[in-house]
């Protein structure tokens, strides 16, 4: 990785961690979702262990989307974006790169708190393992479907529940494939691998395509 | 190195540029060689602003043509663009936004004259004590001030400047302005659009407002 891409991310990450950068919210936004949900559905335990791969995997959806819509419109309210277009570093790496460490910032710490939000939800161990992987494998997915509605949206007011909206329905295919690797994982008739071959493809397929309808969309942000 | 700089020449010719299906500027056209200025000047609303935005690669050209030599990279990676916003994170220091644009805008790097590094700039523009401060905390001039000095961590021959006196005192437009001559006699390239005197000696001028624009374009546009 050449230097430039080294400070960006290194800028990004040091953005997230300072004051109302909104590193941390992620996790914590998915900590009290994910504590809720038991509130509504009331102590069945058989119940929500059943169900808990899909509460998680909501969770982690809206979670990672919380945080999406700052993405590139604090680039473009303070005119960073433009300087991006003028350095010799294609457009389409720099938002990889910005994608890279919201990821590593917001989606990597869910992946390390699912196991435990799965304990309180009964999951058996090897669900909660199968959840952990899943969303390993399928939010890189979400984080480059999100940041094609953040670099559409950029240049917007309150472009952020717009983002949301343009968004959600791209992420099914994720969401379906997620939750059913998580199931398949605590048994069931379909092996492990199939859902979750499926869930690395979607991934690998929005990290090549998705850098470069962002980077169309923020360049076509004026005129 | 400084041979890199001399062969500078932009020529534009009779540029159109649209915003929003609406043309802003229509057939404006100029030559400007290494060392030389070109002074945008018009009213509010005239162009000016846009017309510098094109020139930086933002805003596509919807006619004319616009011809840099001087390299072979595009005018857009071989040119600074100082604007309105600042292009600074108020959560970093001044001298963490300064390395971080040393490092992603000095990429294109083989021209290396006159860089300095980001203490230096800072020292340059008269901010050397305030370089471990957070942005936020500073004053409107004292970004403005960060913001010039991003002109010295990566050398680029071409300055684009929109309104760059803005909030500035007058040391510092003084400082500013001595910079400007620096650069033009090492052979760099200066486009600034301003309404305040910014201290360029026989700049070319470059007048947007010889007619109404904006209203001349309206009016048609009701009359199709």
């Amino acid at each position: 990785m050449s230097s430039p891409l080294l400070s960006l991310f290194r800028r990004e990450a040091r953005i997230a961690r300072s004051i109302g950068g909104g590193g941390a919210m992620g996790v914590v936004f998915f900590l009290i979702l994910v504590s809720l949900t038991p509130f509504a559905i009331g102590p069945d335990l058989n119940l929500l262990s059943r169900i808990g791969p899909a509460i998680l995997w909501i969770a982690a959806l809206l979670a990672t989307l919380l945080g999406l819509d700052r993405l590139f419109q604090a680039d473009a309210d303070d005119g960073s974006l433009d300087l991006f277009m003028m350095t010799s570093t294609p457009l389409e790496l720099v938002v990889l790169v910005k994608c890279a460490a919201h990821w590593t910032l917001t989606a990597l710490p869910l992946v390390a708190a699912a196991p435990l939000l799965g304990l309180m939800l009964g999951l058996e161990p090897e669900a909660q393992a199968g959840v952990a992987a899943s969303l390993l494998a399928g939010t890189p997915a979400l984080t480059l479907l999100g940041a094609i509605g953040a670099a559409l949206t950029a240049g917007m007011r309150r472009g952020g529940l717009l983002m949301a909206v343009l968004i959600l329905p791209l992420t099914t295919p994720v969401l379906i494939f997620g939750v059913s690797t998580a199931a398949a994982a605590s048994g069931g008739t379909v092996p492990f691998h199939t859902p979750f071959l499926i869930l690395c493809a979607l991934s690998l397929a929005t990290i090549a395509g998705a850098p470069f309808a962002a980077a169309a969309a923020l360049r076509a942000r004026e005129g | 190195m400084l041979q890199q700089t001399e062969g500078l020449h932009l020529s534009a010719r009779s540029l159109r540029i649209e915003r929003g299906g609406r043309a802003i500027v229509t057939d404006v056209s100029f030559e400007l060689a290494s060392g030389e200025a070109l002074l945008v000047l018009g009213r509010n609303g005239a162009g000016k602003s846009t017309l510098l935005r094109a020139l930086a690669g933002f805003l596509p050209l919807r006619g004319g043509e616009m011809v840099f030599t001087g390299g072979n990279a595009p005018l857009s990676e071989r040119a600074h663009y100082v604007g309105h916003a600042d292009g600074l994170k108020s959560a970093l220091t001044a001298l963490e936004n300064l390395q971080f644009w040393a490092s992603m805008l000095g990429a294109a790097g083989k021209f290396t004259h006159g860089k300095l590094s980001p203490q230096q700039a800072l020292e340059k523009v008269g901010l050397a004590r305030v370089g471990d401060f957070p942005v936020g905390y500073l004053s409107a001039g004292q970004k403005r001030r960060v913001a010039l000095a991003r002109l010295f961590v990566a050398a680029r021959p071409v300055w684009i400047l929109d309104e760059p006196a803005t909030a500035l005192d007058v040391g510092s437009q003084e400082r500013f302005a001595q910079a400007m001559i620096e650069h033009r006699a090492s052979g760099g390239m200066i486009l600034a659009a301003t309404h305040a005197p910014l201290g360029l000696l026989d700049a070319k001028e470059l007048r947007l407002d010889k007619e109404l624009r904006l209203d001349a374009v309206a009016s048609t546009a009701g009359a199709c």
